[in-house]
């Protein structure tokens, strides 16, 4: 909220300076934003006098003016037709400047010198009137600066007020708390109406048919009014609260509730069909053209200002177009209401009209100062506008609005919350400071009855809270807590996860963050089938864009898509890996979360300029992995090609079983998905689900023998078909479980010359080793051999000579 | 004889000095001590030397020829040493060529502040604890004291997954998942992604946040102040200066915004502390008892404090980053700086 300085010392007095009452207002819960100068838009324009005015010798629209400051006299060459001598006028002397630039010169007008420029209000920026030369007040004194004599200039507080604070959303309401904290006395705007004899209660009528929506109509009427721009002081407060000056009417109503937090609205009243108000719902797709000319289809919860025919208000949030208040009106009637919070939102939510009067029905009024605002702009409508008010106000209050009373305060309980110890009078002091009812009970206890405009206030907690916001948090001594030492439970996964960061980090993958939500056209991206569940998202309602309006499925769109980001830097060696979740859509409830760990390679090898470039590939992504499971100590893993990712080359790709279990894949990135992002480079990925990994890590380890005795190697190489993996080949011997083999691996893998089309030779190393003894080549020879023909049996392999 | 010896040895020292090469120096070996060298020479001729001089002469002749056999070997060895010198020197590389290893990648920095301060909070007892980022309304506000159509909702603007789904705006509804489980006392950490419909320079519809939640016996906006001061001075240094001010969350009462001395410019007053000298670090407050009713507490017998803050802001402040969207954008030229 804008604050005015200026304003807000019409009802409380300050003498802080800016900056002094912007930090007490912020340590007390109003937080300062920022504290605007308001400067005029004009330098050196004084209060002068025209001493006489002659015609201009040389022409017929000017004229020619003595003019004083007090100390000087000045001749000027005016144009304007509304002065005369004797009238006080603002004059920019030589070398002032004026909005626009201007500076004013010494100048010769058709032969007539010109010391200075009579400057209307339109030329000042003061106001819009540009029919002629400002007039100003004859008691000003001559030659003060201009800004002096008018006060024009201003310090603007830009107070964030928390949804909580209803009574803070006004002039009175800033001004209540700065009498507060300062100690002073509120100066309250006076309410005083003067009333014709004519009876509003004889000229119209308020009904209401929804009073869980409207508890309470005020109304009063003005006739006789001539509606015209305002004087000068509205304009500029309104402009320093931020809002645009309109005409004197309805000026009057916003200013009302800018200065008493209350929202006002008034009709033309020869609009007003049947001469009388219905408060009611309104139907179901019912019509309204409202103050902002736009047409709205209403909801039938929405609540409408009828009048005997027809709406001509949305109750609480705008008025209508149909009984505007225009130049040639001249009664109006004046509505100050009270209307449920929770219906206001909602027809605001709803029909996206988040007017001012809206926000503070919403957070809810003062239901005593309704009537309060009603009079109070029916006096100023009438002062200002010529109007004359009728007798009587009109007040429909069929339901009592609740306010609360007598709540219980305990001393007791405010140090155990606050952890101060705050002397009783200081307790009592600072409730009664904020216009709480204090009552004392028995010691220590009190009960306290909030003021209504504190509709926060309904609970001890709430008391205490208002009781240490005042005395400051500052002053409450700081402690640590004497608890119990407990121990940490720790979450498996988020260990796991720091480890996996680690090893990452060291094999040289630098950790990203994607947004979860991602484009719906990823899984298109990724050539997913129409039965893949993956395309079956949690789709957000009102995401910001498209592009991020459905949660991701897989991580994979992700790093291709800063894949891309990256080959457009300039930077094409990328080794990058994620730790985040994926979100797949169950019927009911909650989606399923995942958390997922996804890996991408793509580039050189390595980094050095100056060394062999190599372009890395499957393997160096599969080392990697690898290196997590040894880390893990995970052992009883296989990477299997059957099944694939559609996303994913046919035949660079696998899934990774862990102990039986899928746990994710890993691959060569399709050419066609390639090529769908426009990247020329291939890439590497993995996605591993980290849930089944965190439940599939090993509890414990038990130690084996390291043999001191040496062993003996054997090389063969086998011819085998090339669809046969040489997974399957180390496996097929692995499963023979020979206790003396020690280990197999696999040396070489070679296909091409002197090697049928089709076939492969895998070249295997076996070791062969016993614990307790040196082993002979006969008990060696005979082991390995059962081992060759098992191999031959199972895989159709031949030895390569 | 003896002056021919002594000679001799004159000379053969001088040219093994003289000496460069490998060759040179074995055939100084062979002029003087080899079958027929000069030293082997005046040898043979010791029935030239009286028989007085002859034990002295002998001794002589046998000291000369230790001292240019000692003498040899050593410039031997030293040119075997220069040799492999030489060999070393032109094996000479560019030590200013970089290194080649397998570059280490590095941590998002938002994890890695996560990072720090888990660490810290573990320190003071906090265990970590985590929850559905796709929540239920009920635990995302209203479980919290933000009952629909209520204002306070504004606060955060939220993207809607169903009517009673959204995506959380916040890591506090895991401190209500907690409670509704665990009977007090609490000591929980509750870090993770949290999204909001914002999108700007210095907002992202997704970041991180870290709530905490202590529940005991006799706990109160002091010790909220304690525990938070301390971890304030241990992330931006002990003479980091702090504080409180009153504001609103509508799960907790009090409530409190807690700023620090603006990093930047010490207070001063510059662009990223809006001249005010503060910046706001955290939120936190005492739970308001709405929120322990509604998860089965009694807030007669516990109290408790909550707070929250949001990673990115920290790394911002803590590496001088003005554009918050930098941490997705996943530029590794960016992410390899910290």
């Amino acid at each position: 909220m804008l604050v005015s300085l200026k304003w807000l010392n019409d009802y409380v007095d300050i003498d802080l300076k800016a900056d002094e009452l912007a930090e007490r207002l912020t340590m007390s819960g109003l937080e300062v934003d920022s504290i605007k100068v308001i400067r005029p838009a004009f330098d050196g324009v004084v209060v002068a006098k025209i001493i006489s005015v002659k015609s201009h010798p040389n022409a017929d629209k000017l004229s020619v003016c003595e003019i004083s400051d007090g100390s000087r006299k000045y001749p000027v060459v005016c144009g304007a037709k509304n002065i005369k001598s004797g009238d006080i006028v603002p004059l920019a002397k030589v070398g002032a400047t004026i909005p626009g630039g201007y500076t004013i010169k010494s100048s010769t007008l058709r032969g007539e010198k010109s010391e200075g420029m009579l400057c209307s209000e339109a030329e000042l920026e003061i106001g819009d009137d540009s029919s002629g030369i400002m007039q100003l007040a004859r008691n000003l004194k001559l030659g003060a600066p201009l800004e002096n004599a008018l006060e024009l200039g201003d310090t603007v507080l830009d107070i964030s007020i928390t949804p909580n604070r209803a009574d803070c959303l006004s002039m009175i309401g800033i001004a209540r708390e700065v009498a507060a904290l300062t100690g002073k006395k509120i100066k309250k705007p006076s309410i005083t109406v003067k009333e014709t004899s004519e009876n509003i209660k004889l000229l119209t009528s308020v009904k209401i048919l929804n009073p869980e929506l409207c508890p309470r109509y005020t109304a009063r009427m003005i006739k006789n009014i001539k509606v015209g721009p305002s004087p000068a002081w509205l304009k500029i407060r309104l402009e320093a609260a931020g809002m645009r000056a309109i005409n004197n009417v309805v000026d009057i109503t916003n200013f009302v509730m800018l200065e008493m937090g209350q929202p006002l609205h008034a009709f033309d009243f020869r609009f007003l069909e049947k001469s009388r108000i219905i408060v009611r719902k309104s139907k179901k797709n019912e019509e309204f053209v409202s103050l902002d000319g736009k047409s709205r289809k209403l909801q039938e919860e929405t609540l409408l200002i009828c009048d005997g025919v027809k709406p001509v208000a949305i109750g609480g949030i705008m008025g209508g177009q149909n009984s505007e208040v225009k130049e040639d009106t001249q009664i109006i009637l004046l509505e100050s209401a009270y209307f449920n919070p929770v219906s206001i939102r909602r027809s605001a939510r709803r029909l996206a009209m988040p007017t001012d009067a809206a926000f503070r029905f919403e957070r809810g009024i003062d239901p005593e100062g309704v009537l309060r605002a009603l009079n109070r702009a029916a006096k100023l409508i009438a002062e200002f506008s010529g109007g004359s008010i009728c007798k009587n106000y009109i007040d429909e209050y069929p339901q009592k609005i609740r306010a609360v009373k007598n709540i219980s305060l305990r001393l007791s309980r405010i140090r155990e919350v606050t952890g101060a110890v705050i002397p009783e009078k200081d307790v009592v002091r600072i409730l009664r400071s904020i216009d709480m009812k204090v009552t004392k009970t028995t010691k220590g206890k009190y009960v306290v009855t909030p003021p209504t405009f504190r509709v926060d206030i309904t609970r001890e907690i709430d008391l205490i809270e208002e009781v240490i916001r005042i005395y400051g948090y500052d002053s409450v001594p700081e402690n640590l807590p004497n608890v119990a030492v407990t121990q940490l439970t720790t979450i498996p996964r988020l260990d796991l996860e720091e480890r996996i960061r680690q090893i990452m980090n060291s094999s040289g993958y630098g950790e990203i963050i994607n947004y979860s939500f991602i484009t719906p056209d990823s899984v298109d991206c990724l050539l997913l089938p129409e039965s893949d569940e993956r395309r079956r998202f949690v789709r957000i309602k009102n995401p910001l864009v498209e592009d991020q309006s459905v949660m991701r499925t897989t991580m994979i769109y992700g790093l291709l898509d800063t894949l891309k980001k990256n080959l457009n830097n300039g930077s094409f060696n990328l080794k990058i890996f994620e730790l985040g979740r994926i979100f797949l859509h169950r019927r009911k409830g909650l989606p399923e979360e995942k958390n997922m760990l996804a890996g991408l390679l793509a580039g050189s090898r390595t980094d050095d300029l100056w060394g062999s470039k190599v372009n890395s590939d499957f393997f160096d992504l599969k080392g990697c992995l690898e290196n997590i499971f040894f880390d893990l100590k995970l052992e009883n893993y296989q990477y299997r090609s059957d099944g694939f990712e559609p996303f994913l080359h046919p035949g660079k790709s696998c899934k990774i079983f862990l102990n039986g279990t899928n746990i994710g894949y890993l691959g060569e990135i399709h050419p066609q998905v390639i090529e769908k992002f426009d990247i020329k480079n291939k890439a590497y990925v993995f996605e591993i689900n980290l849930d089944i990994l965190t439940n599939q890590l090993k509890k414990g380890i038990v130690y084996k023998e390291v043999s001191k005795f040496p062993a003996i190697t054997r090389d063969v190489a086998f011819v085998v078909p090339v669809t046969i993996e040489a997974d399957y080949i180390v496996n097929v011997v692995l499963s023979q479980r020979e206790d003396l083999l020690e280990n197999v691996v696999i040396f070489d893998i070679y296909e091409g010359k002197e090697i049928t089309e089709g076939t492969k030779s895998v070249g295997l190393r076996f070791s062969y080793r016993a614990v307790d003894r040196t082993l002979t080549d006969i008990e060696t020879n005979s082991i390995h051999d059962r081992i060759i023909r098992n191999i031959i049996k199972l895989t159709n392999a031949r030895i390569r000579g | 004889m003896i002056e021919d010896l002594q000679k001799l040895e004159k000379d053969a020292l001088a040219e093994l000095a003289a000496a460069a090469q490998e060759d040179q120096i074995l055939g100084i070996r062979t002029k003087y001590l080899g079958r027929k060298g000069l030293l082997t020479g005046l040898l043979r001729n010791i029935a030239q030397v009286s028989k007085a001089e002859k034990p002295l002469f002998g001794k002589r002749c046998n000291e000369v020829k230790e001292l240019l056999h000692t003498r040899i070997e050593e410039a031997l060895q030293r040119q075997t040493r220069q040799k492999k010198d030489d060999i070393l020197i032109k094996e000479k590389i560019d030590v200013t060529l970089p290194g080649r290893s397998v570059k280490y990648g590095r941590t998002h920095p938002v994890i890695q502040i996560r990072g720090e301060i888990c660490s810290i909070f573990a320190s003071f007892g906090f265990s970590v604890v985590e929850g559905p980022e796709v929540e239920l309304d009920y635990y995302n506000f209203e479980a919290l004291n933000i009952p629909k159509d209520h204002p306070a909702r504004d606060m955060q603007d939220t993207f809607y997954i169903e009517e009673n789904i959204v995506l959380r705006t916040h890591t506090s509804p895991v401190q209500v998942r907690v409670m509704e489980k665990v009977k007090p006392p609490v000591r929980i950490l509750s870090p993770g992604r949290v999204y909001r419909r914002d999108s700007d320079v210095s907002h992202t519809p997704m970041f991180h946040q870290i709530e905490g939640l202590l529940v005991d016996k006799g706990i109160s906006f002091g010790d909220l102040k304690g525990i938070l001061t301390a971890f304030l001075k241990k992330v931006f240094g002990e003479d980091t200066t702090l504080r409180f001010r009153p504001s609103f969350f509508p799960f907790t009462e009090p409530s409190a915004e807690v700023d620090i001395r603006c990093v930047i410019c010490k207070g001063r007053g510059c662009r990223v502390c809006g001249q005010s000298g503060w910046l706001e670090i955290l939120g936190s407050g005492m739970v308001d008892p709405a929120v322990f009713k509604n998860v089965g507490y009694n807030s007669e017998e516990y109290s408790g404090f909550a707070f929250g803050l949001g990673l990115e802001r920290i790394a911002m402040l803590k590496y001088g980053i003005s554009d918050i969207r930098l941490f997705f954008e996943n530029d590794i030229r960016f992410l390899k700086q910290f």
